[in-house]
């Protein structure tokens, strides 16, 4: 182990490097470009041994990184925003065809009006694509679930694309220390991907990315949905044999704090987390028992560990950083969905906020959680600030 | 270099049958063939289009060989990801070749066409050019020829057919110095293969354009399509050339062309043309050979 000073995009690329992907295929954009650099120049000084395509775009980066892995190469990717909108036509493409491709997405506000800041709205388009989504709090978590990224995305019973979300600037370029485990101790942890029997080979002819017609179709949906159902019980495991041998744990997809014998809680995806965990401490000073629930993972979505968690609350606020125009933050939709098929009828709230990295303060998400008790505010979706300044 | 290739020295396997084209098809004649050439260690890329249409139907494959359906666009990226793949994973010499319509080819998938092309790496890419889009319906692509209708560019009352021309793929791809390029026609099987041949051998990206009439699309018997492929290039209507080492060669530079109207008269898709249409494309056919004449022979 050695410790270095290092950016969210920056730990994406040690995560990478320790990987040892076969190929990377990537495009710049604002702000997952550190994260591209920092790999080439692995590459440049020759202390990461692979592909690296300079390609003219991101469709061109995802077809690359289809292509590739189609014949069995372990494969890296990384996008934000409007690169992820531009490859979006190529995501169903990479997990209709399990292949395990690894991406890295900067959370970034999707345009117009134009915004390079960070929030959430850029990955929700993606939901559907049949991608592990995974989010993360801060530079190390970053790295290490590159990590485990790849071998959740090559496990034999998930065989899905993973993309590991970091939030735009507020992960992407602050810098902390980061723990960079020894590269020999990556490679008993991450062993070289497995040579599968539905890719492209020189022994056993394929053809791939079929068509199938208006019978079998949906029989190849029905088993990517339990596959990618799968992908939550086998992070869990991927994360307990992380922590054994690094010493690092992360509480699988959904992450708790003081939710022992919390009444009420907030919901968080990504690095708002850190400013509600302050929150939640100072609550607790007050007297007010309150807790935290950090969404790792949206898809699959964890509907029962999830429901656990939440089983003795009174009241629950999601704080959601995109919005679903003319409805509501996509995350609460997904949580009350969840809380619907368990009949548990918990007072929940959505707040919106972070959009194109507007300030997400202290008291915001204080005031988020205090409405839970006060009911100060009668809307169940509103924005953390009702201010409009356009 | 390799042998000359011609109908007897070709091989008699068969790495693409059993597929759904339409009788007369030329794509699927130039796919076939092309295929003999390349031989099974060839991994083949495709884009949406009639090819991967015809090819792919779980549970019926028709390829023989390594085949990947790519994003319409990225026939060119996935191709060169294919490469990149195998050649990472340890594989000496990988063979990856794509196959693109015209529209795949001039309209959607010309960036990363050019792209791909930019990177250097070792590639085939070959399209088939049907001048049309034929698997969505024939409506116009960047490649439809002036005066062809098509159901998005029909003859009608008041503008008859396409009134643009068509996109010149091979000097686009010639232009970013590409290692070879060349023009070809199912007209002329032994030049098509001798240049696939060229191409498998190239040491760098290489690209063939191969023109392949659609007897569906262009209303013609599906007897006469490889007639009709040999007639476009003897009325100067499509040239056979190539380009290496940073030169132009015409192959077949006739002293008089064909008249063209006999060419058009057989297809559907330009029965509505008039005596000045045709004039028209005999005038821009003969300014073009004079250009090539003066910068290529
Ligand atoms: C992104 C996208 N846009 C449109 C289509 C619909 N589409 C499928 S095949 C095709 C036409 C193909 O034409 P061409 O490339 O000329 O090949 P041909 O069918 O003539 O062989 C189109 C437009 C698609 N598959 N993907
Ligand atoms: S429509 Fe034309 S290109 Fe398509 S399969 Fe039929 S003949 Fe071939």
């Amino acid at each position: 182990m050695n410790d270095k000073f290092l950016n969210g995009n920056e730990a994406v690329a040690y995560g990478v490097l320790l990987a040892k992907p076969h190929v990377v295929a990537a495009y710049p954009i604002t702000p997952q470009t550190k994260a591209v650099e920092k790999i080439s120049q692995f590459v440049q000084d020759g202390d990461l041994d692979c592909e690296y395509m300079h390609v003219e775009s991101e469709h061109s980066a995802m077809a690359c990184s289809i292509g590739a892995s189609s014949v069995g190469a372990r494969t890296f990717t990384a996008t934000s925003s409007q690169g992820l909108l531009y490859m979006l036509e190529c995501l169903p493409y990479a997990s209709g065809a399990r292949l395990p491709i690894v991406m890295m997405n900067a959370n970034r506000a999707i345009a117009t009006p134009w915004n390079i800041y960070g929030d959430q709205m850029d990955i929700m388009y993606a939901l559907n694509s049949g991608w592990v989504q995974l989010f993360v709090e801060d530079a190390q978590e970053a790295l290490d679930v590159t990590l485990q990224a790849f071998k959740l995305a090559e496990h034999k019973d998930v065989l899905a694309p993973v993309v590991v979300n970091l939030d735009g600037f507020v992960l992407t370029h602050t810098y902390e220390k980061v723990s960079i485990p020894a590269s020999s101790e990556v490679d008993a942890f991450l062993p070289p991907i497995a040579k599968y029997d539905h890719i492209m080979s020189d022994e056993h002819p394929m053809s791939m990315c079929i068509s199938a017609g208006n019978h079998q179709n949906q029989g190849f949906k029905q088993l990517q949905h339990e596959a990618l159902f799968n992908a939550e019980g086998v992070f869990e495991t991927i994360e307990r044999e992380f922590s054994t041998q690094f010493g690092r744990a992360y509480g699988g997809a959904v992450d708790s704090y003081r939710m022992d014998d919390a009444e009420i809680a907030m919901l968080t995806t990504g690095s708002v987390t850190g400013t509600a965990r302050v929150v939640v401490d100072e609550l607790r000073r007050e007297g007010i028992k309150a807790g935290l629930i950090k969404l790792r993972m949206v898809r699959p979505f964890p509907t029962k560990r999830l429901l656990e968690v939440v089983a003795d609350l009174k009241g629950l606020v999601v704080f959601d950083k995109n919005v679903s125009f003319g409805y509501e933050g996509t995350i609460f939709t997904n949580v009350n969905s969840a809380l619907m098929q368990s009949g548990k009828m918990l007072k929940v709230e959505n707040v919106i906020g972070g959009l194109g990295g507007r300030d997400i303060p202290h008291h915001e998400i204080k005031s988020a959680y205090m409405n839970l008790i006060d009911k100060k505010n009668s809307k169940q979706v509103r924005f953390s600030d009702e201010e409009v300044t356009a | 270099m390799s042998q000359k290739l011609n109908v007897r020295n070709i091989t008699e396997n068969e790495y693409f049958y059993g597929h759904k084209a339409c009788g007369g098809c030329g794509e699927s004649l130039a796919l076939r063939l092309a295929l003999k050439v390349l031989g099974d260690e060839a991994y083949l890329s495709l884009p949406a289009g009639c090819m991967a249409a015809v090819s792919f139907i779980y549970p019926n494959m028709a390829f023989k060989n390594n085949a990947i359906i790519t994003p319409f666009a990225s026939t060119a990226a996935v191709t060169t990801g294919v490469e990149a793949g195998l050649r990472a994973l340890g594989k000496k010499k990988p063979l990856a070749v794509g196959f693109a319509g015209d529209g795949g080819t001039a309209d959607i998938g010309i960036q990363a066409l050019s792209g791909a092309i930019d990177r250097g790496e070792k590639f085939i890419y070959i399209c088939t050019d049907n001048e049309a889009y034929m698997n969505t319906g024939i409506q116009k692509s960047g490649l439809t020829p002036f005066g062809a209708a098509t159901t998005t560019t029909p003859a009608g009352r008041e503008i008859r057919g396409n009134i643009n021309f068509k996109k010149n793929m091979f000097e686009i791809v010639a232009a970013h110095g590409i290692t070879y390029a060349a023009t070809a026609s199912i007209g002329y099987l032994d030049d098509m293969i001798n240049k696939i041949q060229k191409a498998k051998d190239a040491d760098g990206p290489s690209y063939i354009h191969i023109y392949a009439p659609c007897p569906t699309g262009w209303g013609c018997g599906s007897e006469i399509s490889v007639d009709l492929g040999k007639q476009v290039v003897d009325n100067g209507l499509w040239y056979l050339a190539e380009y290496e080492n940073g030169e132009f060669k015409v192959n077949r530079n006739p002293d008089t062309f064909e008249p063209v109207a006999p060419y058009l008269k057989r297809q559907g898709r330009f029965k509505h043309l008039e005596e000045s249409d045709i004039t028209m494309i005999e005038s821009i056919r003969d300014q073009k050979w004079e250009y090539i004449r003066n910068n290529w022979v």
